[in-house]
């Protein structure tokens, strides 16, 4: 058994990130002169990735690497 | 003939002869075997993997449909983005435990799993037969996705609005998935999203290169909304707000329920593999981001659709060469067959062994000659669909499907972390959900945002699928105890926590 559920938090990050449009809403600043409200959530794609493979590693450290 | 033509007739027989070709590609045992035609040996590594489910969850429709709603209607469309993006923490804990007691107990499907954990055959017939349903009009919007190109394509391929070319590619499809089972998709999928990146890489290139930058882009893009019959701007109204986090939600919880998702998932050969994959599948939707923005482009451009769903094709027509467009139209339509024939392998599935096997007397030996038939009917039936229905009540029939499979969250997601549920209290609470999420859709014209009146002055406009859900889990967990106190025995548990590590 993987120990350590406490990362599980971790996995809320994205949904807190990009589910609540009202925190990204918004025109300004602008990037490569796109609005916030698009390259926030085109960042956040790679954002979650990055957070997962955060957390496949946190949970599977020590484990075995077999299979 | 136009070089555009050329390039789509060629590269779509490539794929074919690939597709009959892959029958013996990576062979692990005999191809009569339901692992092995069903999940290609359930032996593919991490890259693979990531083409076949990338290719299959980001499927040629909705390269189609995102652009094309904004085109239509602006940032509601962006809602594709959160959807695909909290899928994966989602599927990370779910699909990786799912991936084991399948694995452990040698399941095919979410149904098979369903019957084992409840232990009740009903439950898995219902579950069985509500993916089955949800996946028909999905292969039929490939379909559909595929005729807007070839109508696009002009010519023969636009003959009877592209159906006799679009019969011909689907018969292609429906042999070599019956004679190669999920290993021509793996196979195609390497190729259709490789034509896949570079369309899109070489798309925003062009487009901001010839439009002025994403500053000019959007801002053309913004008074194009503005003059719109319904305007909109760049920004979401704050109305929009819930059912913008509720769509995304709702389907990202639907997502890998769906019998295609399943499929690419246990085809996988290690958990690692799957976990692997949650993290860089959102590359896939880093590329749907800028599809959706081709929307845009496409407004800043002055494409004049008269349907929406053409902005991507005609976007291609006007800023590539000839040729290279036929490599962004091949794209699309190969990016079509592979979710199709996923998707019909997961449908065939069910049916061969969650439905078919419960109404047979005798376990029957020959499942995988039975899914492979039923494969094939799968086809022809979405075939059928497109080409003597308008594709209007496919796009419709696809909400349904969705708010139907989202039904089945509660037996077989929440089903993988406990069994406390009642099995009978799981297909009521099925029956409320799917009676509801049905209600709404018609209510709502088979759209998303369905007006909830809790009592207030305004009423709260969410995913009508979702409110559905809401009240499913809401009756399954009334009814629980109501049917432990009342209903007599209930089934058995046949899985134990060792399964599912």
């Amino acid at each position: 058994m993987r120990q350590n559920s406490w990362w599980n938090i971790l996995l809320l990050v994205p949904f807190v990130a990009t589910l609540f449009p009202g925190l990204y809403n918004q025109l300004e600043p602008h990037l490569f002169g796109m609005p916030f409200f698009y390259w926030y959530q085109l960042v956040w794609t790679i954002g979650s990735g990055i957070v997962l493979a955060i957390y496949i590693a946190l949970v599977n450290r020590g484990a075995s690497h077999e299979r | 003939m136009s070089a555009s033509a050329i390039i789509v007739i060629l590269l779509v027989l490539a794929v074919t002869v690939l597709g009959f070709f892959a029958a013996n590609w990576r062979r692990t045992g005999a191809l009569d075997h339901m692992h092995e035609w069903a999940l290609g040996g359930r032996n593919f590594g991490t890259i693979i993997s990531w083409f076949l489910i990338g290719g299959d969850l980001y499927t040629a429709y909705t390269f189609i449909a995102v652009p094309a709603l904004a085109y239509g209607a602006g940032p509601i469309a962006f809602f594709a983005l959160p959807y695909t993006i909290v899928a994966y923490p989602f599927g990370i804990l779910v699909l990786s435990r799912f991936w084991s007691v399948s694995r452990n107990r040698g399941y095919i499907t979410a149904a098979d799993f369903v019957r084992d954990r409840f232990g009740d055959r009903w439950l898995e017939i219902v579950v069985a037969i509500t993916g089955v349903v949800a996946i028909l009009p999905y292969i039929a919007l490939q379909l559909v996705g595929m005729q807007v190109v070839f109508q696009q394509l002009g010519g023969f391929f636009a003959v009877g609005d592209g159906k006799i070319a679009l019969a011909i590619a689907f018969l292609f499809l429906a042999a070599y998935t019956y004679t190669s089972g999920l290993r021509a998709p793996a196979l195609i999928a390497l190729i259709k999203d490789t034509l896949i990146y570079i369309t899109i890489i070489c798309a925003i290139v062009a487009v901001t290169h010839m439009l002025g930058g994403w500053s000019g882009i959007f801002s053309a893009a913004q008074s194009a909304l503005a003059a719109k019959p319904k305007p909109a701007t760049l920004l979401l109204p704050h109305g929009a707000y819930f059912v913008y986090g509720t769509l995304a939600f709702g389907s990202a919880l639907a997502l890998f329920i769906y019998p295609h998702s399943i499929t690419s998932i246990l085809s996988a050969k290690s958990r690692h593999v799957v976990e692997r994959n949650m993290a860089l599948l959102p590359i896939y939707s880093l590329l749907l981001g800028f599809l959706a923005l081709l929307g845009y482009a496409g407004l800043a451009a002055g494409i004049k659709a008269s349907n929406a769903q053409f902005v991507v094709p005609m976007l291609f027509a006007k800023i590539f060469p000839d040729w290279f467009a036929g490599v962004g139209y091949a794209a699309i339509i190969i990016g079509a067959l592979v979710p199709a024939a996923i998707m019909a392998i997961g449908g065939a599935n069910l049916f061969a062994s969650n439905i078919f096997q419960e109404f047979s007397a005798t376990r029957h030996p020959g499942q995988t000659s039975i899914a492979k038939m039923v494969t094939l009917a799968i086809c022809i039936v979405a075939l059928l669909f497109v080409v003597f229905i308008k594709p209007q009540y496919a796009i419709g029939f696809q909400f349904l499907g969705g708010a139907w499979i989202l039904q089945t969250f509660p037996a077989f997601v929440i089903g993988l972390y406990t069994n406390w549920f009642n099995p009978k209290a799981l297909l009521l609470g099925w029956i409320a959900g799917v009676g509801t999420g049905t209600y709404m859709a018609v209510q709502t014209n088979y759209t998303a945002a369905f007006p909830l009146h809790l009592g207030g002055a305004t009423p709260l406009v969410g995913y009508g699928p979702f409110y559905a859900l809401l009240l499913n889990l809401v009756v399954t967990a009334v009814a629980t105890p109501v049917f432990n106190a009342f209903a007599g025995a209930r089934g058995t548990d046949a899985t134990s926590t060792a399964d599912y590590a």
